[in-house]
C-alpha cells in the first residue's frame, strides 16, 4: 500500500477524476457561500442555464456586509448592501439552497455559523469564496477558498478542478505558556516562515502543542495558515476533535457514529508519509506576538524590538518594510509595547468564538476600558452572542465600557458600517493587518484576544503577562 | 472563446511584495452584483489622495506611463482575501498579465481562469525586468509568448512555464464547466458511493439548518 500524508488521503477520497498530472476533479462534501463572492456565480449559472444538481449540500449565509450595531431587525441601510443580501436569499431560493438570513437567529460568520452546528465533520472537502476556509482543518476536514468563477463551477457541478497542493508539516511540541495562545502561535509561525513560506503546500500541524489545544483554539491556528499563502491546513482529529463534533452533530449516533469512529481512525498521516517541507517550533518559548506592519508575517513578540530594513536579502522586500513602517508610523528598532491605540476590535473568524469572549472577561475582570479608547466585541454568530449573554460575558463586558455587537465579519475587513478612520491605531483580533483593511488610513495590530482586552484597559499595547 | 497566443504590451513595475487584493480592489468596490464598475476602484488607495484626486506620484497616474498594461510586481502578489473582483479590475483597467516569482493559489487560479496571464519567473530575472524599465523611466515593451513560454524585451528573453491545462485554457479557450459537465455520469457514480461509504454528509447543509429550524421551532 502507498504510503500517504492526511492531505493526500483527503483529495484521494475526493478525486472523481484525475485530470492531468497537476490537477484532479474534485468532489466537494460542503460548499459555503456569502452574499458577497457569490453574486456573479449565479449569474453565471443563469445566463448559462445551469441547475445546480445537489443543493442539499450548500449553504449560504449573510456575514459580510451586515451591520453590527443593535436594530431589531437588523436592516442593511446601504442600499448595494441590502440588494446583496436580497440577491443571496432570491438565489438560495430559486436553486433550494439552505441559508442563514440577515434576521436569522443563528446568522453569524460563515466560518463560526458552520462549524458550530456539526455542519463541518472529520474527512470533508469543504469550500468557500472565502480564503479563511482553511479554518476546517483544526476537524480534520481539508476546506480551502476559492473565487466566484470557481463558486459557479461547484454549484453547477459540485466538483472543482483543483490543483494539487504540496505537503508541509509543522511540528510544535511543548507547552504554551500562560499568556500564551494559538493565535501568538500562529502569528509566531507566520512571522517565521513569512508570507509565502506556504505558497503551494497544505500544512500539517503536529505535535504535543498542538494535540493539547481545544478545537476552537485550533480553528484560529488553522484560519490563520492562508496568511502564510497555505493551500489548506490539517490537524489529525483525536478524541478532542470527535467529541467537539458529536456533540454537533445529533444525527451521529448508533451504527453511523461506529461506522464514522472507523472512518475517521484513519485519517492520520502514515508514519513514514514523506513531506516536502518540515518546520519545528518550540511552543514554550512562544510569548505574545502582536503584527507591527502592514502583512501578517510583519510580527513580533511583545518584548522584541521591530526589524531594521537591512534585514533583508531582497530589495523588494525592504522597500515594503520601510513602506510598512511608514503606514504605520513607528520606527525600526523600537518595541509595540506601550504604543497608544485608539480602538479595539475583538471578533472575526479567527477570534470571534466564546472561548475568545472568555478569555477576554478574564482579562478585563472589574476593570475598565481606558478613556479614549473605543473598544467593540462582536460575536463570531448569534449562537455564540447567545452563549455569551447566558453566560454572563455580556453584562460584564458592558459593565467595563465595551460595546456588544450583533455578529457579523464587521471590522475585520470593514465592507459594512464597521469601519475606522484614517490614523486611528486598532488592537484587533482579526487575521489581516493589510494597509486600509479596517479602513483607510487605519492601522491594524493583530493580536490575541487577552492582548486586544489588555489594551483596551490600558489604552496602549500591553504585556497581558503584566496586567 | 478565442484563442490567445501572444501578449504584447507595455510593462512596469509595482515594487510592493506580498501586495494583497483588498489593495488591489478594496472593499467600497465589492458591493455590486454583477462585474461593472471595478475600473475605478483598482489600486484605489495607491491611485487616488483621500478626496478622490489622482495622486500625481503614483506611476499609473503619470503619461510616461499611460500604456502599461503588464504589471511587474513583487512575490506573493494577490495574497489575501479570495475576491475575484481583483481579477475583473484589473483585466477592466486594461492589464492583461503579471509578472511576478509566486502568486498567491487562489489569485492565480482565479486569473488564469479569467486569462489574466500570470507568468512566474526567478526573482532576479523580474527584478532584471524591473531595472529594465527604470532605465527608461516608463514601461518597456514586451513580448509573451503563451505558446512557447518565453517572455522577451528588448534587452532579455526568459523563459516560463505554466501547467499543460493552464497553457490551454490560453492557447484555445476551455470552458471549464462545460468540460467538468462531461464527467456528469462519473461525479453522479462518485456520490453514490460516496454517500454510500459516508452517509453522515449526506445533505448535511440542508438536514443541519432543517434541524435547526425545527428546534427553534418547538
Amino acid at each position: 500500500m502507498t504510503v500517504k500524508t492526511l492531505y493526500q488521503k483527503l483529495v484521494d477520497s475526493h478525486t472523481v477524476a484525475v485530470l492531468d498530472q497537476e490537477h484532479v476533479l474534485l468532489f466537494c462534501d460542503l460548499h459555503l457561500m456569502n452574499e458577497y463572492t457569490s453574486p456573479q456565480a449565479f449569474a453565471g449559472l443563469e445566463e448559462k442555464g445551469y441547475a445546480v444538481p445537489v443543493p442539499e449540500q450548500n449553504v449560504a449565509v449573510v456575514s459580510h456586509i451586515i451591520p453590527t450595531h443593535h436594530t431589531s431587525p437588523r436592516i442593511i441601510a446601504d442600499p448595494a448592501s441590502s440588494l446583496q443580501a436580497i440577491n443571496l436569499k432570491r438565489n438560495c431560493d430559486k436553486y433550494h439552497i439552505p441559508l442563514f438570513d440577515t434576521n436569522d437567529a443563528l446568522q453569524g460568520i460563515e466560518h463560526v455559523v458552520s462549524p458550530e452546528h456539526g455542519m463541518i465533520r472529520p474527512g470533508m472537502v469543504v469550500i468557500c469564496g472565502d480564503s479563511h476556509t482553511t479554518t476546517y482543518g483544526a476537524l480534520g476536514a481539508l476546506g480551502f477558498g476559492i473565487g466566484t468563477s470557481e463558486v459557479e463551477h461547484v454549484l453547477a457541478t459540485q466538483t472543482l478542478v483543483y490543483r494539487l497542493a504540496k505537503n508541509m508539516r509543522i511540528t510544535v511540541n511543548g507547552i504554551l505558556p500562560v499568556g500564551s495562545t494559538s493565535k501568538d502561535l500562529i502569528l509566531m509561525i507566520i512571522g517565521k516562515i513569512g508570507a509565502k513560506g506556504a505558497i503551494g503546500y497544505v500544512i500539517e500541524f503536529c505535535g504535543t502543542a498542538i494535540e493539547a489545544l481545544t478545537i476552537e483554539a485550533r480553528f484560529t491556528l488553522c484560519n490563520m495558515a492562508v496568511e502564510a499563502g497555505a493551500r489548506g491546513a490539517l490537524i489529525a482529529p483525536d478524541q478532542t476533535a470527535y467529541d467537539y463534533v458529536l456533540e454537533r452533530a445529533q444525527d451521529m449516533v448508533g451504527e453511523i457514529r461506529d461506522q464514522a469512529m472507523i472512518s475517521w481512525g484513519d485519517l492520520r498521516s502514515d508514519i513514514s508519509a514523506h513531506f516536502e517541507i518540515e518546520h519545528e517550533f518550540d511552543a514554550s518559548a512562544v510569548v505574545p506576538h502582536v503584527t507591527w506592519g502592514t502583512s501578517p508575517d510583519q510580527t513580533v513578540a511583545i518584548d522584541a524590538p521591530l526589524p531594521h530594513h537591512h534585514s533583508f536579502s531582497d530589495p523588494v522586500e525592504n522597500l515594503s518594510l520601510e513602506q510598512a513602517l511608514r503606514y504605520t508610523k513607528l520606527e525600526a528598532g523600537q518595541t509595540l509595547e506601550g504604543v497608544p491605540i485608539q480602538h479595539v476590535f475583538i471578533g472575526s473568524c479567527t477570534n470571534g468564538r466564546i472561548e475568545d469572549l472568555r478569555s477576554v472577561v478574564k482579562v478585563v475582570g472589574d476593570r475598565k476600558v481606558a478613556k479614549g479608547v473605543r473598544a467593540m466585541v462582536v460575536p463570531g454568530s448569534g449562537a455564540v452572542k447567545e452563549q455569551a449573554e447566558a453566560e454572563g460575558i455580556a453584562d460584564l463586558l458592558i459593565a467595563a465600557g465595551f460595546e456588544w455587537r450583533n455578529p457579523g465579519c464587521s471590522m475585520c475587513l470593514a465592507m459594512n458600517d464597521d469601519v475606522l478612520e484614517p490614523g486611528v491605531r486598532c488592537a484587533s483580533t482579526t487575521n489581516r493587518n493589510f494597509e486600509g483593511r479596517q479602513g483607510r488610513g487605519a492601522i491594524t495590530h493583530l493580536m490575541s484576544p487577552a492582548m486586544a482586552a489588555a489594551a483596551a484597559i490600558t489604552g496602549k499595547i500591553t504585556d497581558v503577562r503584566k496586567l | 472563446m478565442s484563442q490567445l497566443t501572444l501578449i504584447q504590451g507595455h510593462a512596469a513595475p509595482l515594487r510592493i511584495a506580498n501586495f494583497d487584493t483588498d489593495q488591489v480592489m478594496p472593499k467600497q468596490f465589492l458591493r455590486g452584483i454583477d462585474k461593472s464598475g471595478l475600473k475605478d476602484g483598482l489600486f484605489y488607495d495607491l491611485r487616488f489622495d483621500d478626496e478622490g484626486q489622482l495622486k500625481p506620484d503614483f506611476f499609473l497616474n503619470q503619461a510616461a506611463y499611460a500604456l502599461t498594461d503588464v504589471l511587474m510586481t513583487g512575490p506573493n502578489y494577490g495574497c489575501g482575501s479570495s475576491r475575484e473582483h481583483a481579477v475583473w479590475g484589473m483585466q477592466q483597467y486594461g492589464f492583461k498579465a503579471v509578472i511576478a516569482s509566486s502568486f498567491a493559489e487562489i489569485f492565480y487560479s482565479n486569473a488564469m481562469g479569467n486569462r489574466l496571464l500570470l507568468v512566474v519567473l526567478p526573482e532576479e530575472q523580474v527584478q532584471a525586468l524591473m531595472q529594465e524599465a527604470d532605465e527608461q523611466c516608463g514601461p518597456i515593451p514586451i513580448k509573451i509568448d503563451i505558446e512557447k513560454g518565453v517572455v522577451i524585451s528588448p534587452k532579455h528573453r526568459y523563459a516560463f512555464s505554466m501547467s499543460p491545462r493552464h497553457q490551454q485554457m490560453f492557447l484555445e479557450g476551455l470552458d471549464v464547466i462545460g468540460l467538468t459537465l462531461k464527467y456528469q455520469d462519473q461525479i453522479d457514480r462518485f456520490a453514490q458511493a460516496h454517500w454510500q461509504a459516508n452517509p453522515w454528509i449526506k445533505n448535511i447543509a440542508r438536514r443541519v439548518v432543517d434541524r435547526l429550524a425545527n428546534s427553534s421551532q418547538a
